[in-house]
């Protein structure tokens, strides 16, 4: 009963610690991709830590727990992936430091479909 | 649709039958007769609607030797998924925030639909990346420090170690 | 045990307040529904949170639906802003 409590008090804690720098994450990066990227990864451990963690406090709620845990590091994953691809659909390129034209692989695909167009 | 025959229906069938009831099971979490046999007859009737569409897999999924390496994938996955939280934390901590962004490219040797898909969201959860598109056989990855701009190096260092293991489970 | 709680409340609050600050700036309507996403994912483990602190297991179900709302949104609101819906 006691290894239960200061387990799942220590994932309460680690989880909530994530979803604040997930959070502040999405403040600092300059553009959507990096906010992007903090979010989905810091949010998602942070969720999943922190429910896991509710899990162990009460143990006969741990079955809900996993099924929301199971939700969230399916659904997380999509939902930035569907938001990545609309933003650059819609113009909006990342910004790159380097001058390095390899840098941005993916405008190839419109680069083609434009050719396409005008041919 | 691809023609199907009677024993891939029905392996189909079974198994969308066994996960539905899983998750039935997960969501009521009692086990008293009522809530079983009214989960029972519900997933049933939703896995014969629903067998030209969940076309993931057969029972084949459920042999010994893919269950290993299913878990497998799972430790693998889940050290990643820490390693790139604590990166992310270091990213967002440090004053200067130390990020090269950029999108490459690399080929994959999946063929599925649905490894493809496991695979993306692998890639989206792994330490710097972002899955931006799957075209065809094509990934088109965020990395937030890019190291090299070769879709051959980029795939060694950012899909190999998934790649293998998905490869013998699908 | 108490203390722990009140921990993770505040660093939860914390990271509410910080994602709105970036939903009210966010200059384009990615950048908000990024923060949308956050917002939500963060609100789901504080009712999942709430729920122990007040013994109450129905608030786990209203998590559940609540992360399954928020994910149906943002999907929506993806495909809305490609110009696919």
């Amino acid at each position: 009963m006691e290894i239960l409590e200061i387990i799942g008090g220590i994932l309460i804690l680690i989880g909530s610690a994530f979803l604040f720098l997930g959070a502040l994450g999405i403040l600092r990066m300059p553009d959507v991709y990096n906010r992007l990227q903090a979010g989905t990864k810091a949010t998602t451990l942070g969720a999943m830590s922190l429910i896991i963690g509710v899990g162990f406090l009460e143990p006969s709620w741990m079955m809900k727990s996993i099924i929301i845990v199971v939700f969230i590091a399916f659904s997380n994953p999509i939902s930035s992936h569907a938001l990545a691809r609309a933003m650059y659909k819609r113009k909006r390129y990342p910004i790159i430091k380097s001058e390095d034209k390899d840098m941005d692989a993916y405008i190839e695909v419109f680069q083609q479909e434009e050719e396409e167009v005008k041919s | 649709m691809e023609n199907l025959t009677l024993s891939d229906k029905l392996s189909r069938f079974i198994l969308n039958w066994f996960f539905l009831m899983i998750v039935w099971i997960a969501f009521t979490s009692s086990f008293s007769g009522q809530e079983l046999i009214v989960g029972v007859i519900t997933t049933m009737v939703i896995s014969l609607l629903s067998i030209s569409m969940f076309t993931c897999c057969t029972l084949a999924i459920l042999s010994p030797i893919r269950i290993v390496y299913m878990l497998w994938y799972f430790v693998v996955f889940f050290v990643a998924l820490i390693q790139s939280n604590f990166d992310v934390a270091r990213r967002v901590l440090s004053p200067s925030l130390p990020i090269n962004p950029g999108i490459v490219k690399f080929k994959t040797k999946l063929t599925t639909n649905y490894s493809k898909m496991v695979l993306a969201n692998s890639i989206t959860l792994t330490p710097g990346t972002l899955t931006v598109d799957v075209i065809d056989d094509t990934f088109y990855i965020h990395w937030i420090d890019v190291k090299t701009t070769d879709p051959e190096k980029a795939f060694t260092e950012i899909a190999e170690s998934f790649e293998k293991i998905l490869l013998k489970i699908f | 045990m108490t203390y722990i709680l009140y921990i993770a409340m505040s660093f939860l609050i914390l990271g509410l307040i910080i994602s709105a600050i970036r939903f009210v700036k966010g200059p384009t309507a990615g950048d908000r529904t990024v923060a949308l996403d956050t917002l939500t994912t963060i609100g789901v483990a504080g009712l999942v949170l709430l729920a122990y602190v007040f013994g109450r297991f129905i608030y786990v179900d209203v998590a559940l639906v609540y992360a399954v709302l928020g994910f149906i949104g943002v999907i929506v609101i993806a495909r809305y802003l490609e110009g696919a819906l």
